[in-house]
């Protein structure tokens, strides 16, 4: 499997050696759910019963009680920048233009960072607190995957006030 | 539709190159040309695929050996539903085959067709591939030495 161009005539000094690995994922019924409202522009989270927190994606279960999570909820899709990270290494198969902002984004109504991309903003100006909305892809090109938020963005509202989000962060 | 789950096909793949070193490179060299090749060990004995150290000693070694394109099995297992990136795509055996003139045993597939076929020490040969790179599928498979 060594590609072409290693010269023939000189000796060989090292193989393709890839790992590669197909599998099916199934992301059970809660994150189903939550996928099938993403095609639909909907944001559907899940309320513990016990400790009431949210959850998006939701999973099915508290993590931390360990009981069914039952209630369905819609949260909003916007939210605030908990935390952020500023991508300057290029890596292989990259897609988006350096330097980039992946941040974990705490949807209003939700009490569990989500994480994505942040866009249309320069990566210095981006800080904790900060309010942001979801880009969504045209209806026609949703499908049930998070790929359908294209991008998260400022929305130009004030910045949050550290105590709504000191618990999440 | 709304209760039903999803299913993804998903691929991981690393496109991961490794250094082969001077032994294993002579030895991936070798193949390219269609040799095999091992390595002299302390005590004498020849080593394929060969090491870069001494398996007793752990003295460096260097002193390639050509060995024979044939050998006899010293055990093998018959696999009946090959998948995808098997070396062949129909019912094969993995074997380890001490190749003529070698003391140690190497592992690769043996295309013997049905696994009546297969016994220990039984003798088999190289089929080799076109188009050698210097990788180990270069030895597209072993065959038995007497057709069926």
């Amino acid at each position: 499997m060594t590609e072409a161009g290693p010269d023939p005539n000189e000796p060989v000094r090292s193989i393709r050696a890839p790992v590669h690995l197909e599998y099916h994922f199934m992301p059970g019924r809660a994150s189903s759910r939550f996928l099938r409202g993403v095609e639909q522009g909907r944001l559907l989270g899940q309320r513990c019963p016990q400790c009431a927190k949210v959850y998006v994606p939701p999973r099915g279960a508290c993590a931390a009680c360990g009981v069914p999570t039952d209630e369905e909820v819609e949260v909003a899709d916007r939210g605030t920048v908990t935390t952020f990270c500023v991508v300057n290494v290029p890596f292989h198969g990259q897609k988006i233009k350096l330097p980039y902002v992946s941040a974990t984004i705490l949807l209003d109504g939700a009490d569990i960072g989500l994480f994505h991309l942040l866009q249309e903003v320069d990566a210095e100006k981006v800080h904790m607190g900060m309010r942001v909305e979801a880009v969504w892809a045209p209806p026609e090109q949703r499908k049930p995957t998070l790929e359908s938020i294209l991008h998260f963005r400022p929305s130009g509202e004030p910045d949050a006030d550290y105590e709504t989000y000191k618990d999440h962060v | 539709m709304a209760g039903e789950i999803l299913v993804a096909t998903n691929v991981l793949e690393y496109p991961y190159t490794r250094t082969v070193g001077p032994v294993l490179g002579a030895f991936f060299t070798g193949l390219r040309e269609g040799r095999i090749q091992g390595v002299r060990a302390a005590d004498g004995r020849v080593l394929v695929p060969p090491t870069e150290y001494d398996p007793l000693t752990s003295e460096e070694l260097t002193e390639m050996v050509d060995v024979g394109q044939a050998g006899v099995v010293t055990t093998w297992a018959w696999v009946y539903a090959p998948r995808p990136l098997h070396p062949l795509d129909r019912p094969f055996a993995w074997v380890l085959v001490r190749l003529d003139g070698a003391d140690t045993s190497m592992l690769h597939a043996l295309d013997a067709g049905e696994p009546e076929r297969m016994s220990t020490g039984m003798r088999v040969r190289v089929r080799w591939r076109e188009g050698r790179v210097g990788e180990i599928q270069d030895i597209a498979c072993f065959e038995p030495e007497t057709p069926s």
